[in-house]
């Protein structure tokens, strides 16, 4: 995380580089009394101090350039240094090859700091779409240690919908599913790459091959509530046919009849039936069996049968499963 | 159940260690984003008198850009949307946001404004919905809204919503706590959360509760603290609050107090840091904890702060 002490004994202070001699370090003004006062440590205050001087100075060098690495060395976050660092880049006309090699080695320690992101994007945009390969390589690396960095899937996205790239992406998004079927965001790039995808047919062709797939890995660990939700995204919105599927309903069925985490069955079931599905025989008697104490008279109907069920079996959000008892839609009750 | 340490979480923000490491080295650019939430910490628990507002203010205008009109994280750093609101939020606090030039900082505002409706943070362009919701914020404390397309800006908004009901960073980002309060609370900002499904937002939201009471952020992530911001102001901008266990989340919040010497951290047995200690106290007050001021949702200040400013004195 911090530089390690060897590199801390190697270090030679500015105050004894020759190079530096002329410049006189700007030391930070706190003003009298500071009031979130931070204690430094000498080398970081020592970089900081002539970090100030350059950039008052407004020196646009190579040395500039190379004292902005070391101060992001120490402070990645502090955005007025990655500021300056751009103004440098460009009077320097710097290849900015380079300087995406220079953001490879830093982004894996710091791959949550908004500021490498933003200048990652910055040097893209600057290399046009020839950069795409690299940028997906790039946040793949970052994936690989955290596969739900939000700043990774963020960057992907934009680098998907403005440079390209969309060819193997799919295939991506089953690989990460495939390490973590609870990623959420993997699922979520999945949804983004069915809809917005110029190399697939979009959502309605791409419909019938993704509910197979979501329905196995719903079958597989029915307490993920990502496939769920990507379930119902797939009929984006369209009540009538997220009803008349009845893969949807199937599904729901199956897993109540095991008897274990169905909660997000049972929710489904609910909307469903709110939509104006009619059960299944089948469908009535499982539920029934589920249901461990006797019923309560309010229980006219499998809807709130199914609320109270969901009352029992998921006590945190009792007050939410109360609400949707009271307000089923006429026809339900 | 009756146990926040409250003096001991006014000592720990009043007294900052003098911790010379590295995690204390890399605060120094978001000072101003600190110097928030321990002040308003401090409001909530009553003892924003510990601090002298004058010594507030002149640090603040040292980071102040007069030839732009925004705020720096700190001195000698360059002016950025979210240091601007915290700038302004604290002015408010402090009631001073008279030694303003308002029209100078709300044109900055409004200046990073682009043409599909999203907005930059700073000159270099990022764009994200957490700055949708500092400019909206800001622009409203100043009386200058009426500098922006607010219809412009709300539909870039409702762009970044999902299917699920929730709101990502960018369109098609991923349904995210943070993210949907920054749009929901610029939505509310401008009266526009009729864009919101309520009941929809609401169940995903309340879905974030996890067994141990706490919140996390998105599905399959683990809970924690500053979730009890995001998601229970979100729940209470759209009148859904009553769908999480309170008690629960109480207890973790409480759990996650660094008893000995203040502080709150992201969850038990964590390192405290500021940003921590103030969402757990936030999200206390939301759940009208005892003895804390109570505190806006949309505007992330005291409902006593808000009302100056928007009702006078």
């Amino acid at each position: 995380m911090s530089s390690s002490s060897s590199d801390d004994d190697d270090r030679i202070p500015f105050s004894r580089r020759p190079e530096w001699s002329d410049v006189r370090p700007v030391p930070q003004d706190d003003g009298p009394h500071p009031i979130v006062p931070i204690a430094y440590r000498d080398d970081f205050r020592e970089t900081m101090d002539y970090f100030r001087a350059v950039y008052i100075a407004d020196e646009r060098s190579r040395r500039a350039l190379d004292l902005t690495t070391e101060a992001i060395g120490m402070n990645p976050g502090n955005y007025t240094v990655w500021h300056f660092r751009r103004l440098v880049l460009e009077a320097l006309n710097v290849d900015l090859h380079e300087e995406r090699d220079f953001i490879n080695q830093i982004a894996i320690r710091n791959s949550k700091n908004y500021q490498i992101w933003h200048h990652r994007r910055w040097v893209a945009e600057n290399l046009g779409p020839e950069a795409a390969d690299k940028e997906l390589e790039f946040t793949k690396s970052i994936l690989a240690l955290d596969a739900k960095n939000y700043h990774a899937w963020s960057h992907r996205q934009w680098i998907l919908l403005s440079l390209g790239g969309w060819e193997k992406e799919l295939d991506y998004c089953c690989k990460l599913l495939e390490d973590d079927i609870f990623n959420n965001s993997a699922w979520n790039q999945r949804y983004f790459v069915i809809t917005k995808s110029p190399v697939l047919g979009g959502l309605q062709a791409m419909r019938d091959s993704e509910v197979s797939y979501t329905v196995e890995a719903i079958l597989a660990n029915p307490q993920n509530e990502s496939p769920w939700r990507y379930l119902r995204g797939l009929y984006k919105g369209d009540t009538d046919l997220l009803v008349s599927d009845n893969q949807v309903s199937d599904v729901c069925l199956k897993v109540l009849k095991t008897n274990l985490n169905y909660t997000f069955a049972l929710s489904l079931l609910l909307d469903l039936l709110s939509y104006g599905f009619q059960p299944s025989d089948e469908l009535k008697t499982v539920i029934e069996a589920l249901r461990k104490t006797e019923p309560d008279s309010s229980d006219a109907n499998l809807a709130t049968t199914i609320c109270s069920l969901l009352e029992t079996v998921d006590p945190m959000r009792s007050n939410y499963w109360a609400w949707r008892k009271n307000n089923l839609p006429f026809q339900v009750c | 159940m009756g146990d926040l340490e409250a003096e001991k979480h006014v000592k720990y923000i009043l007294s900052v260690e003098k911790k010379d490491d590295f995690e204390s080295l890399v605060l120094e650019h978001l000072r101003m984003n600190g110097a928030y939430w321990g002040l308003t910490t401090l409001d909530l628990l009553h003892k924003l008198d510990a601090v002298d507002p004058d010594e507030v203010v002149s640090w603040m205008m040292e980071c102040y850009h007069q030839d732009c009109g925004g705020f720096g994280g700190n001195i000698g750093h360059d002016p950025h949307l979210l240091y601007t609101l915290s700038a302004v939020q604290i002015l408010a606090l402090f009631d001073r946001l008279d030694v303003l030039d308002i029209e100078k900082v709300s044109d900055y505002v409004a200046g990073l404004l682009n043409e599909d409706g999203s907005f930059s943070g700073d000159i270099w362009g990022e764009t994200d919905t957490r700055f949708s919701y500092c400019a909206i914020c800001c622009l409203s404390i100043l009386h200058r809204l009426d500098k922006i397309d607010v219809e412009k800006a709300v539909s870039y908004i409702v762009s970044c919503k999902n299917l699920d009901g929730g709101f990502g960073s960018i369109p098609g980002g991923e349904s995210h706590a943070g993210q949907i309060f920054c749009c929901v609370g610029a939505l509310a900002i401008t009266g526009s959360l009729h864009h919101v499904d309520k009941d929809l937002l609401g169940w995903w939201l309340c879905e974030r509760q996890c067994k141990d009471g706490g919140l996390n952020g998105r599905p399959e992530k683990l809970a924690d603290v500053c979730y009890s911001w995001w998601v229970l102001s979100s729940l209470i901008m759209i009148d859904r609050v009553h769908w999480i266990d309170k008690d629960k989340l109480t207890r973790f919040i409480l759990n996650c107090q660094d008893r000995e010497n203040g502080g709150i951290s992201d969850r038990p047995d964590n390192a405290v840091d500021v940003f921590h200690t103030y969402f757990g106290v936030a999200g206390l007050s939301l759940m009208e904890y005892p003895g804390l001021k109570s505190i806006d949702p949309a505007y992330a200040l005291p409902v006593d702060v808000v009302n100056r400013i928007f009702f006078g004195k």
